[in-house]
């Protein structure tokens, strides 16, 4: 969708007989919530949900369900004519038939002309690295074939990451081969030279020096790494009166200047949550956005275990607006506004006496849950195992009361800590960028270097940072896409993927990693580091050499090479982390007027945030990303309006209504998309969509919600007023595919009830004894010592989705766009499904799906050309070269996990793609059927060192990649006949289920049931 | 009014079905067979090379052995195919000015890598591994035929999934002792079935997985 397209349409005019854009979708008719409501409260009504549609169990959705694969299945809405694709399928029938009496193309075998050391081809190397984002940095292993990175996960030893990932993360591998990044330095549109480039830059800084800089600008993303930081120093000791600015649109500006508040000075604080029994967040979805995420997550997770008869669990209580990944696994979750939010972390604050300086008219909270007495005792019970977290979009002045409510808890130096900023100039981003509009427009600037970023695009919109742009005369840009800002540029310089250039980086808790680069780079792209060198006499000097230079001056290691090729190995630098630090509160906590003011009835708040995949934009252009459905929402390819039922219900919207969001002189048009669990009279939405000027894939995908953030107001508003239009656009939400009706798919019970029945899961659904199957069980059992499995801990999964973008790296599982994924085509081997419970205060349920390796599987029985079989080991293998597409099996799967490529969605002629394919695994053709295996090749290959070895394979030599990539360790794999593996113990837990077991499919993937740990005085009715 | 097909055409209708019948089954046989044709299978037919490099030379007359040259043979799926390098450790001294040799100092002088043609080429969807063939006993000659015999390499089987089955059905057929893998003149003993199943069961060869569409199909 395009603005254009939304603006035309924009008129008071009902038109529902617009043919929908999109064809075969289940056209959504208006809900009736108090219906909806009436289901859910009748006695035997479903018990978990995923959409409003199935719950409302509207013809639409039935006959969608039922169709399987939706209607006019071999239309291709891309231009491919029914006709044509006959014609084209003839074809190919007519040459797959003489295929085969021919002789095999000539191939050649190129080898070396002198082998380099440790190259063995078919043998992957790992290299420890570190990827950054917002300033932040996370370790990382790459994996990499014949000198080609494909993979990418964590580092184990890296604090930041112990072995997990996120979804990001695992994505920006897909970044680095993308035909559509910068690949050539450009001097107003046309390709031009670094060299030409340099020239041209010298003489302007020649004439800046003799000014000492005056006019020179610098505007950068968040910088977090020490050397670039030297460098920039460097730099305006050489231009004093230049100006370094920093800014980027998810910048942690509300957590500095919080810290700032609270103790003079803009310290960072990360948290052991480890070390926490009670956690409280203030809208922070920390484990899942921001800084130090994957390590909280695992933390948190590792408390949630219930191993061995364990039956303490820690408790986690979320109050946000929108519900996130950290909301769906609370124990305890409240949907308030933002003012709210602030009213109630004050009232908190007041119960466990924190000093305040109250203005005199601060609004009470009024406490209808009656959460704050239960929680500010079982905080205090606690003590020093407590932790409030507060998100970083919140108001600088609740960061500050949320050190001051950890200072009275006493919870400083056991699950949080402080220590020097991450950022080597931590300022406050929005008024830097305010700051240097201002001098543009002032015609102070003369040369504008911009390091990264996007400003044109996602610059606050009260400033006019393209206007003020055109008062510089000489710009440049350092980008990894040509995007709005490169256009207005007099100079774009591609800039380097961070597995293409050396650098270094700080992580969450400021241990120090080296960036080391894995290829040269692909393209003629530069890095920051080159680029600022450039300026500052260090043109041509190799980056490893400065990065040398800078940390042989911090360490006091004896043998420096030593140190070196340790920290390059490790991934981090040792003993180069800061001292934590010990901080004075600023007591007592000044609270402003404006702290905590109730919006007006008639007006609705924004709130505006990064989104969980795709972040502040920069990762638009990336595939993978787009097609993995938003942990929540399961949308796809687009941002949307979200609000509540109830909000919905009141402004008389329905999904996929186009609404205009109107702030005093700025508007945008976004879909609606209802959610329940969101605060009432909120209206959340993701910034990064929209974008203008970028790559294929990212064109034309969601609306920009950047024109309604100003500089004051950076994450909502609270004079929010909609405009209905009777526009529609259609939403690529996943959950509704796939369905499984309502079985008793997710199970979960509350402490007190697991305590007494642990095993309260095995009794939800009715099951014939064992012994009354006719099958003869024994032929299930495998001859090889082996026999796979996986077990699947509700408890501890979060809904990230990084298990999903792992698979698909290493599975080289296409992507299928939009109005593939509307048509129920998505490719993802594993899915995680999202269940509710209700409509207005849901509990959240996460479950991934992967295939469930069935040992009485109905997919092998259906096949008419045993392309599909049993291994001896318990896999359903695939054979694709077998496969002529009936996709019976997929109609017989009852976990809907089967996937079949409708057309040639793999791309095989774009070069570069080509490179991240992992070489393990056959890229699949059209009319071929696909589903996980297991990781089979990673099976194999650790079976065959195993045997080469001797001896068995060992419990956690194989991991799966979803299992690898996990943040939260909520996937194990192995050997279910070996008695001491991981997942023989987990599958032995009173809380081990497997799904539709009634059905005897005997699946070899089973689930724990979820246990909550509720606190008893909070009344939950 | 007369018949159009009169009773002679009896005749002709009998002969076009056992006619038929037949040249289906023709069609089918020649279908079925034509992938075991040499010609298709190019079992047997040397293709060109940039060096007319003789394995019988190298194996048989200087008595090389097969992981001089092909050093990952046992440690990964892709045997290896000496760079430029290792034929130069002996060519820097001997026939240093043999006209045939030209192409090989050519690479080493110039840094660019021969371009050889493969002879033995699955299909991509076959994962074929060398390291574990060749760690549970499979001689280098069971596939690759008598090298040391051959002054230009060509194919000894056809690598058709039915050759290839023969063996995963019933590797004690083909199996032979570690220590005699790159032995080119090893004779299988008179007693193979039971001295392989022996092997089989001491290399823990699991016959029942060998079968298995993920074991080379992934």
């Amino acid at each position: 969708m395009t603005a254009s397209n939304l603006t035309a349409s924009n008129e008071a005019e009902p038109n529902e007989a617009e043919p929908n854009e999109v064809g075969q979708t289940i056209s959504r008719k208006q809900l009736n919530l108090d219906d909806l409501r009436g289901r859910l409260a009748r006695p035997g009504g479903p018990a978990y949900w995923r959409s409003l549609d199935e719950l409302a169990g509207t013809e639409e959705f039935e006959a969608m369900l039922h169709r399987e694969f939706p209607e006019q299945a071999s239309e291709w809405s891309d231009g491919v004519s029914r006709r044509n694709f006959l014609k084209l399928m003839g074809a190919s029938l007519a040459f797959g038939g003489l295929s085969n009496c021919t002789i095999q193309p000539e191939e050649k075998i190129v080898p070396w002309v002198r082998a380099p050391e440790n190259l063995i081809p078919g043998k992957p190397l790992y290299y420890a690295t570190a990827m950054t984002l917002g300033g932040v940095g996370t370790g990382v292993l790459v994996e990499s074939h014949m000198g080609r990175p494909t993979k990418i996960e964590g580092n184990p030893e890296h604090p930041s990451s112990l072995g997990g990932t996120d979804a990001i993360t695992q994505a920006s591998i897909l970044d680095l081969y993308d035909p559509d990044r910068a690949t050539a330095v450009k001097n107003a549109g046309r390709i031009a030279t670094w060299g030409g480039f340099l020239q041209n830059l010298d003489q302007e800084l020649t004439l800046q020096r003799s000014q000492k800089g005056k006019g020179l600008r610098i505007l950068t993303e968040t910088v977090g790494s020490p050397t670039l930081g030297q460098q920039l120093s460097f730099l305006l000791e050489e231009f004093p009166e230049a100006r370094w600015h920093q800014y980027e649109p998810a910048a942690r500006d509300n957590v500095r200047t919080g810290a700032a508040l609270a103790f003079g000075e803009p310290v960072n604080t990360y948290f052991d949550v480890a070390k926490a029994d009670v956690i409280l967040s203030l809208d922070a979805d920390i484990f899942n956005s921001g800084a130090g995420s994957v390590r909280y997550a695992r933390d948190y997770a590792a408390r949630r275990r219930l191993r061995n008869g364990e039956s303490e669990l820690n408790r986690l209580y979320v109050v946000e607006t929108s519900p996130s990944s950290t909301g769906s696994i609370a124990d305890h979750r409240l949907a308030l506004d933002s003012a709210a939010i602030e009213a109630f972390a004050l009232a908190l604050a007041g119960k466990l006496g924190v000093k305040l300086e109250n203005s005199p008219e601060q609004p009470s909270y009024d406490d209808r849950a009656g959460w704050i007495d239960a929680l500010a005792a079982d905080l205090r019970n606690a003590g020093a195992a407590s932790l409030v977290v507060v998100g970083d979009q919140q108001a600088p002045i609740l960061h500050a009361l949320g050190h001051a409510i950890n200072q009275s808890l006493g919870n400083i130096g056991t699950t949080v800590h402080y220590t020097d900023p991450l950022e080597v100039d931590p300022v406050d981003e929005s008024r830097s960028m305010h700051e240097l509009v201002a001098s543009m427009l002032a015609d102070e600037v003369e040369v504008l270097i911009i390091v990264g970023g996007n400003p044109v695009f996602d610059a606050p919109g009260d400033l006019d940072f393209t206007e003020a742009m055109e008062h510089v005369g000489f710009r440049a840009q350092l980008s990894f896409y040509e995007n709005e800002t490169s256009e207005r540029c007099h100079w774009h310089v591609p800039q380097s993927h961070y597995l293409e250039a050396w650098s270094d980086i700080r992580a969450y808790d400021s241990t120090a990693s080296i960036v080391q680069p894995l290829i040269q780079p692909l393209y003629n792209s530069k890095s920051a580091h080159e680029l600022i060198g450039a300026m500052i006499g260090q043109a041509g000097l190799p980056i490893r050499d400065i990065l040398r230079e800078y940390w042989q001056q911090e360490t006091f290691a004896d043998d420096f090479d030593e140190f070196w090729v340790r920290a390059l190995h490790d991934g981090l630098l040792a003993d180069m982390a800061f001292d934590r630090r010990r901080v004075r509160l600023r007591s007592p906590i000044k609270i402003s007027r404006e702290f905590g003011r109730p919006r007006g009835d008639d007006k609705f708040e924004l709130a505006m945030r990064p989104d969980p995949l795709i972040w502040d934009g920069r990762f638009v252009n990336n595939g993978w990303l787009q097609e993995t459905p938003k942990p929540i929402t399961k949308l796809t390819w687009d941002n949307a309006a979200l609000m509540s039922p109830t909000t919905a219900e009141r402004m008389g919207v329905d999904n996929e209504q186009v609404i205009d969001l109107t702030l005093p002189g700025r508007s945008a048009l976004a879909p609606v998309w209802i959610v329940p669990g969101q605060a009432d009279g909120v209206i959340t939405v993701q910034l990064g969509y929209g974008r203008r000027v970028t790559g294929r894939v990212g064109t034309g995908a969601g609306f920009d919600a950047g024109p309604l953030r100003t500089s004051a107001q950076m994450w909502g508003a609270r004079d929010l007023k909609v405009i209905k239009t009777y526009d529609r656009h259609p939403l690529a939400c996943t959950q509704d595919h796939h369905s499984m009706e309502d079985r008793h798919l997710v199970r979960h019970a509350d402490l007190d009830h697991y305590r007494h029945h642990p095993d309260f899961a095995q009794h939800e659904t009715h099951e014939s004894p064992a012994s009354l199957t006719l099958y003869n069980t024994n032929e299930f059992s495998s001859t090889t010592g082996n026999a796979w499995g996986m077990a699947i801990d509700l408890n501890a999964c979060i809904g990230c989705n990084a298990c999903a973008v792992a698979c698909q790296a290493e599975n080289n599982i296409p992507i299928v766009g939009k109005e593939e994924v509307l048509n129920g085509r998505e490719m993802a081997w594993i899915r995680v499904d999202r269940y509710y419970t209700d409509l207005d205060d849901p509990e959240i349920f996460h479950q991934p799906m992967p295939c469930q390796q069935c040992e009485n599987a109905p997919c092998e029985l259906v096949c008419p050309v045993g392309a599909t079989t049993h291994s001896e080991e318990g896999l359903n293998d695939m054979a694709y070269n077998r496969c002529v597409g009936t996709r019976y099996c997929s109609n017989n799967c009852p976990y809907k996990v089967r996937r079949f490529n409708f057309f040639q969605y793999a791309d095989r002629d774009t070069p570069s793609l080509k490179l991240q394919r992992n070489p393990d695994v056959t890229v699949r053709s059209r009319g071929v059927m696909e589903k996980c295996t297991y990781c089979t090749q990673r099976i194999n290959a650790v079976r065959i060192t195993a045997k080469k070895r001797g001896t068995p394979i060992l419990d956690g030599e194989i991991k799966t990649a979803c299992e690898q990539a996990c943040p939260t360790e909520a996937i194990v794999f192995g050997n279910i006949l070996d008695a001491e593996s991981r997942v023989t113990d987990w599958k032995a837990s009173s809380r081990n289920y497997g799904i539709l077991t009634d059905l005897n499919t005997r699946p070899r993937t089973t689930y724990l049931a979820r246990v909550r740990n509720p606190n008893p005085a909070i009344d939950k009715g | 009014m007369p018949q159009i097909f009169g009773r002679s055409f009896n005749w002709f209708a009998n002969v076009s079905i056992v006619g038929g019948i037949a040249v289906a089954s023709l069609l089918l046989g020649i279908l079925l067979n034509i992938n075991r044709l040499d010609y298709v299978s190019q079992v047997g037919v040397p293709k060109s090379q940039p060096v007319p490099f003789s394995h019988k030379h190298h194996v048989a007359g200087l008595g090389i052995d097969c992981r001089y040259c092909h050093t990952t043979v046992e440690e990964t799926a892709f045997a290896g195919i000496p760079p430029t390098e290792t034929c130069m450790s002996c060519h820097s001294l001997i026939w240093t000015e043999a006209p045939m040799l030209e192409p090989v100092r050519a690479s080493f002088r110039d840094n660019t890598p021969l371009h050889w043609t493969r002879i033995h080429d699955l299909p991509d969807f076959a994962y074929f591994r060398h390291d574990i063939h060749v760690s549970q006993g499979i001689g280098c000659q069971t596939c690759h035929g008598n090298v040391d015999a051959m002054p230009l390499m060509a194919k000894a089987q056809t690598l058709n999934m039915e050759w290839c089955l023969e063996c995963h059905r019933a590797p004690e057929k083909f199996i032979r002792p570690r220590e005699e893998v790159f032995n080119m003149k090893w004779v299988p003993p008179h007693d193979q079935t039971a001295a392989g199943l022996a092997l089989v069961k001491e290399y823990q060869v699991q016959t029942s997985q060998l079968t298995d569409c993920s074991v080379c199909h992934l």
